[in-house]
């Protein structure tokens, strides 16, 4: 199973900032290991936040981004208590949903 | 309300080392930077935005992924003994205690009859008190792009408790300061195919490495800087490596061979770089390029 990822949501004034941590091997599928064998591509594809209930960000993440990658959002409108819950599928349909409050 | 939360959505900010993406090139600094001593530091537009691009990955450091692991392993129950860490190992702050343990080690343990860093130490409880076998932790005791082991999530954890602390290595119990004396003699021991010691790159000021500025560790502004980051995350990759590997690799780069790993020699070394270190504050696990 996926490990977990690791979201912080702050209310900075009226702007509150996701940041998302997640843990992945981001496999582009055009490395080549030790033995020469092509280690297969293994990405995520797709990511969703929820935040207070309402879909915030609905996007598509490809192979061209890093391990572990980090993201950062800002948004309007979110109050403190808010549930942000951030959710990815990969290439091999993995997939993984964490949930944090804004704070 | 709702509209504006979709409305004012601003677009996505990817960061991350992938070998694709622009923000690490800032790394290769220009070379009008090395003719002037290091002292006086003269910053220039790429080193800037290098720091800039740090400062913004130290707030989101995948360090904390590992520490996140390293959290549940240290809590779980585990080893052939089935017992937990936390409820085990003392790190010289009383058993299970990680709080400020990372910045007072290396330290003396009486248990193990030896001077141990953090990663020693964290090692030999796992041997001693979870029932692990030492080789089977030796065999691949480092990360790299596909595995993490255990010991380096722990250490990630152990270290995280110590962020803005003081270094205090207690270098007044005689022990530790016999270790610290080995330590200083390994680091100006010549040898190998290049008659390197670590003292040749990192013994006095203004050496540097390519572009690569490297701190004299005979100094505490020097020797911190050779603490500071360590445990990290090198975005090269996405590895999380520990002190004990860098020492390791320092012996690669003087062409020697590798270190015993959770050995005598690394910890004295570690003992003389972080006790000169002594007083200065660590920031916790860091990231590197």
């Amino acid at each position: 199973m996926a490990d977990p990822m690791k979201i912080r949501a702050q209310l900075k004034g009226d702007v509150a900032e996701i940041r998302v941590l997640m843990s992945h091997a981001m496999e582009t599928g055009q490395r080549k290991d030790a033995a020469g064998a092509t280690v297969p591509a293994h990405f995520i594809q797709s990511m969703t936040i929820d935040v207070g209930g309402k879909r915030v960000v609905d996007g598509q993440v490809g192979g061209s981004v890093s391990r572990n990658p980090v993201f950062g959002f800002k948004m309007k409108g979110a109050k403190a208590g808010d549930k942000v819950v951030v959710s990815w599928i990969d290439n091999k349909g993995e997939k993984r949903t964490d949930e944090a409050a804004v704070a | 309300m709702k509209q504006n939360i979709i409305g004012a959505l601003c677009a996505l900010a990817v960061m991350g080392g992938a070998s694709a993406q622009s923000p690490k090139k800032p790394v290769a600094k220009p070379s009008t930077k090395a003719a002037a001593a290091p002292a006086a530091e003269e910053k220039d537009a790429a080193t800037l935005e290098f720091e800039k691009f740090r400062a913004e990955m130290e707030e989101s450091n995948p360090a904390e992924l590992f520490e996140m692991k390293g959290q549940e392993q240290w809590k779980a129950k585990r080893g052939p003994k089935n017992v937990s860490l936390a409820e085990s190992c003392d790190l010289g702050q009383g058993v299970g205690k990680v709080e400020g343990a990372y910045v007072k080690m290396p330290r003396y343990f009486a248990d193990a009859d030896a001077v141990m860093d953090a990663e020693r130490r964290i090692v030999w409880c796992m041997v001693e008190k979870q029932g692990f076998k030492f080789d089977d932790i030796a065999k691949q005791p480092f990360a790299n792009e596909t595995f993490t082991p255990d010991i380096t999530n722990l250490v990630t954890y152990v270290a995280t408790h110590s962020r803005n602390m003081k270094i205090a290595v207690p270098l007044d119990d005689p022990k530790v300061r016999d270790a610290y004396e080995v330590g200083k003699e390994i680091a100006a021991y010549r040898a190998g195919p290049y008659d390197f010691s670590c003292n040749t790159c990192h013994g006095t000021d203004g050496k540097r490495i390519r572009m690569q500025n490297l701190p004299n560790l005979s100094t505490p502004a020097g020797a911190i800087k050779g603490v500071q980051g360590w445990p990290g995350y090198r975005m090269t990759g996405g590895v999380m490596l520990t002190h004990q590997w860098r020492m390791g690799d320092c012996f690669r780069q003087q062409r020697f061979p590798q270190p015993k790993y959770a050995s005598d020699a690394v910890a004295y070394l570690l003992t003389y770089m972080i006790g000169t270190a002594n007083g200065q504050v660590y920031k916790g696990p860091g990231i590197k390029r």
